[in-house]
């Protein structure tokens, strides 16, 4: 008989029913990831019993760990599953969704939060408007290189879901949204509602809820230096915190 | 008049730009998009933007630039639009460097700027080699501004399913689904735009995301909207295999200096790094020595393909050739394509700065799309206040992004997608708000018996699919289709093929009807919304191939080997300009052409004669039909294409 994969899948029929585990064999396929074992559970969907079962429940997008979407939490560790190569993982293979978001179904979770933070912080340019002003500033490759690097976030909840402080029951902003108060503070226009996004990020659920556990950072799967934008805020937030006690 | 407001479907950047450019103007805009509209297939998009500015001081320019689009295009787009579109292409760059996207600079701190395919300038504006997502989330960021001031209201998890139309025809709304509750319910609003992007999906596996189905355009062609040039799909010649995708490899790897090769000898397993330099086939550098690796997608899909299939050179004996940087050092390389480079890593375990890649031509882009309109000046550009701008032909529907057919004709360039979604974007608003105001009532004043019957119609074909029991999963299903359409209506088209592939299509369309739908609870569940997109999918796949199999030609992405009319290798195209000039001035001083040039000048004067047209599908009485539509081409003459 041909190898089959196994998998341990936690599944929730819906917000409020209660997770349970099911077991899936998948027949093995050179050069399979998660999602593509996923896909094969959708064209038969039996578990390990055989029992006929509704295929398991995911968000899934790009599949080049581009957008974000794919991400659940695999043997343990936050990751998308579009770049988690099955002969990479240790078998069985746990498919978790990830724990600080409420789970919509399956593997799927409601990550608005997160796109919420991005509000409070302002995250955006305040530009004038969409006719034809020019270029922008001129800016040095220096200054590109880090601000791209910031850019690459792209929402998918690794690492709060790896943050001890972020938790369902407070309101943190987490590393992801201040990294991007960090972006458009340094950007030459954006900067212009710098004091706005410092004032946000002193209050509770800013900066200060930050316990310095650097676990973001390590589950980041873009590499972005999110440990080093809390800590250029925070620098950032001190000087306004002398200028707002001696302009008050 | 009564509060107004613009439904936009999808979140990419076409999408986007649309929205936020009609919240400028101080319309309300209601974005409905299958996920958040920051996980859009666009962010896949990586090399870069084009935009004639000029940085290296080479005489480029917004001519040069609708020269070359149109030329890449094979002479099927609408030029009017063509030269709109490259003439703004400096300003829309300019507005993303404002908006904050992290450009890459040159050591002055001017915007970069890089080769691409199909042009011989450096036009290409990129950042890193994620450009498409770093655009997107420069205009995601723009939109989230306009939805906390109340003049953009997103519905994320939801999914276009038709128009509604009035008594006369005209769109004042559009039915949405739930994605997680299942609740079906038809919104009103005065204009509606599809930006739902490309119909990959239909492929199965393609360098596209997940949602691009096609679902929605074809559900717009399905309510009598005419679909245009359905039979070109753009064929990359450069993406990594896998199960689930077909990951992209982008242009920019030879834009920046990547070269494309084989073993000479058929069978040389030794590894790539072993091979000496003499002994590899640099067979697009041969065989184009101008255009080199840079050669149009179109082009470079059919070589690679004629390496592999025909000389039996492809590597491993398979449909792969090599795709080597490994002469770049590694700080250029990751300054410049490090995004790629990690993908390819990431996927198949070998460090491409170290290792040439090992790639080949996948599914990628749709020329064609929803058919839609345009009002062009005296002096051949757009008129940016006309209502008909994007318009389809359902009144008050528009179409824009890849959605739409108009801007890149048989073959797009490489780094004139993200050109033409953001610019039909920003171009379209002014109209669609003039649309609105001259409207005669507002669709929130329309009784709601106007809507009632779309959303039970909608409920009905839903609540009907839920309750399929039959025997066939719809996912294996979709499988085939993918399987015909990969096999038969890719790079090579053959008409015999193409029948039986139509007859396959039919097959798979009869055992739909035999679906279980897999998946029965009412919470979030994507079996039923996804077994409709599969009957649209299906309907697409046949007008792509009737499309196919009627276009006795070959042109730009569409091969048809018994229709070449295979250029004489010495031919120069100017000599076809001369040519037609002579004949419009009273005759053809024969003398003056080698006869085989002649000939063939003949030969491919009256293949446009039957062929330089659109291909417009529609839908009626539950069959498709295939008719033709002059192109507007008269801004550049058409002329035979060359790239050696």
């Amino acid at each position: 008989m041909s190898r089959m994969l196994k998998f341990k899948i936690k599944r929730q029929d819906s917000k409020e029913s209660s997770p349970y585990w099911e077991d899936f064999t998948v027949p093995y396929k050179a050069n399979s990831n998660v999602i593509s074992c996923l896909m094969d559970i959708q064209a038969n969907p039996l578990n390990s019993k055989g029992e006929k079962v509704s295929p398991v429940v995911w968000d899934c997008s790009c599949l080049e760990e581009v957008c974000g979407s794919c991400t659940m939490v695999i043997n343990g560790e936050v990751r998308q599953s579009c770049s988690a190569l099955v002969d990479k993982l240790e078998e069985p293979i746990r498919l978790e969704p990830m724990s600080k978001f409420p789970v919509i179904r399956d593997l799927a979770v409601d990550r608005s939060r997160m796109f919420e933070a991005l509000k409070k912080v302002q995250a955006w340019v305040p530009a004038d408007g969409y006719h034809d002003l020019g270029p922008g500033e001129r800016i040095s490759p220096e200054h590109q290189h880090v601000a791209y690097k910031l850019s690459e976030c792209m929402t998918c909840g690794c690492c709060v879901e790896a943050c001890p402080q972020y938790s369902k029951n407070n309101d943190f902003l987490g590393a992801a949204a201040m990294n991007q108060a960090r972006l458009f503070n340094m950007h030459p226009t954006g900067k212009s509602l710098r004091k706005d996004r410092l004032d946000v990020l002193m209050q509770a659920g800013g900066i200060s809820d930050c316990g310095n556990a650097q676990n973001c950072v390590e589950a980041c799967p873009k590499s972005i230096p999110l440990t080093e934008s809390i800590a250029d805020l925070g620098k950032q937030a001190s000087k306004q915190f002398w200028n707002n006690l001696f302009s008050s | 008049m009564a509060d107004q407001r613009v439904i936009i479907i999808g979140g990419g950047l076409a999408g986007l730009a649309a929205t936020m450019k009609i919240a400028e103007l101080g319309t309300k805009v209601l974005l409905v998009s299958f996920q958040p509209v920051k996980r859009s297939h666009s962010v896949c998009a990586q090399g870069g933007i084009n935009g004639a500015v000029n940085i290296k001081g080479e005489g480029d320019s917004p001519e040069i630039h609708f020269y070359d689009t149109v030329k890449g295009g094979d002479f099927l787009a609408n030029q009017p639009l063509c030269k709109d579109m490259c003439y703004h292409a400096p300003f829309v760059i300019y507005l993303l460097d404002r908006l904050g996207v992290p450009f890459n600079r040159t050591p002055e701190g001017n915007l970069d700027f890089r080769r691409f395919g199909g042009t011989l300038h450096h036009r290409t504006a990129f950042a890193g080699a994620t450009t498409g997502q770093q655009l997107l989330y420069a205009l995601d960021e723009q939109v989230r501004r306009f939805e906390t001031r109340g003049l953009v209201e997103k519905m994320e998890w939801h999914e276009y399913l038709g128009a509604v139309l009035d008594s006369e025809g005209r769109c004042v709304g559009a039915t949405i689904n739930n994605l997680r509750t299942g609740e079906i319910r038809s919104e009103r609003g005065d204009a509606v735009i599809l930006a739902t992007g490309g119909p990959g999906l239909v492929y199965g596996r393609s360098t596209n995301s997940m949602v691009c189905t096609g679902t929605a355009t074809t559900s717009a062609y399905l309510q009598g909207a005419k679909y245009g040039n359905p039979e070109f799909i753009q064929i990359h010649p450069s993406a990594i295999p896998g199960r689930d995708k077909l990951r992209l490899m982008s242009e920019s790897a030879r834009g920046e200096g990547g070269r494309v090769w084989v073993p000479r000898k058929g069978g040389d397993e030794r590894k790539p790094k072993d091979i000496p330099e003499a002994e590899r086939l640099y067979f697009l550098e041969e065989k184009y020595p101008r255009f080199g690796n840079l050669v149009p997608r179109d082009v470079g899909a059919r070589e690679i393909y004629d390496i592999c299939i025909n000389e039996k050179l492809g590597v491993h004996g398979e449909m792969k050739v090599y795709l080597d940087l490994t002469h770049k050092s590694r700080e250029f390389l990751d300054d410049r394509l490090g995004g790629i480079l990690e993908i390819y890593e990431k996927f198949t375990g070998v460090d491409p700065r170290e290792e040439p890649m090992e790639i080949f031509p996948a599914v990628h882009y749709s020329m064609g799309g929803i058919w839609t309109d345009f009002e062009s000046t005296d002096d051949g550009f757009i008129n940016h206040q006309s209502p008909q701008n994007q318009m389809t032909s359902i009144q008050g529907l528009y179409a824009a992004g890849e959605a739409d057919y108009q801007y890149h004709g048989a073959n797009r360039l490489g780094a004139n997608s993200l050109l033409s979604c953001i610019y039909t974007g920003l171009m379209m608003g002014p109209g669609v708000v003039n649309y609105l105001k001259n409207l005669p009532q507002a669709a929130s004043e329309m009784p709601s018996s106007m809507f009632d019957g779309d959303e039970k119609r909608w409920k009905d074909r839903f609540s009907e699919i839920s309750q399929m029991s039959g025997s066939e999963n719809p996912y294996a299903l979709h499988n085939e289709l993918a399987e015909a359409m990969i096999s038969n209506v890719l790079i090579v088209r053959e008409n015999e093929k193409l029948g039986a592939t139509l007859k396959v299509i039919e097959d798979i369309e009869s055992r739909w009807k035999n679906i279980e739908c897999v998946d029965t609870q009412d919470w979030t569940n994507p079996v039923p919304s996804f077994v409709n997109q599969l009957w649209n999918m299906i309907q697409l796949s046949k007008i792509i191939t009737m499309g196919a199999l009627q276009r006795d030609e070959f042109r730009g992405s569409h091969y048809k080997p018994d229709f070449d009319l295979n250029q004489p290798d010495d031919f120069d195209p100017a000599d076809y300009l001369e040519f037609e000039d002579q004949k419009f001035n009273g005759g053809v001083h024969k003398d003056q052409f080698a006869s085989s040039h002649l000939d063939y000048m003949e030969r491919f004067e009256k293949n446009n004669e039957n062929w330089l047209k659109s291909s417009i599908a529609t839908y009626n009485n539950g069959k498709p039909t295939i008719d033709y539509e002059q192109v507007d081409t008269s801004l550049i003459a058409p002329r035979p294409r060359k790239y050696d």
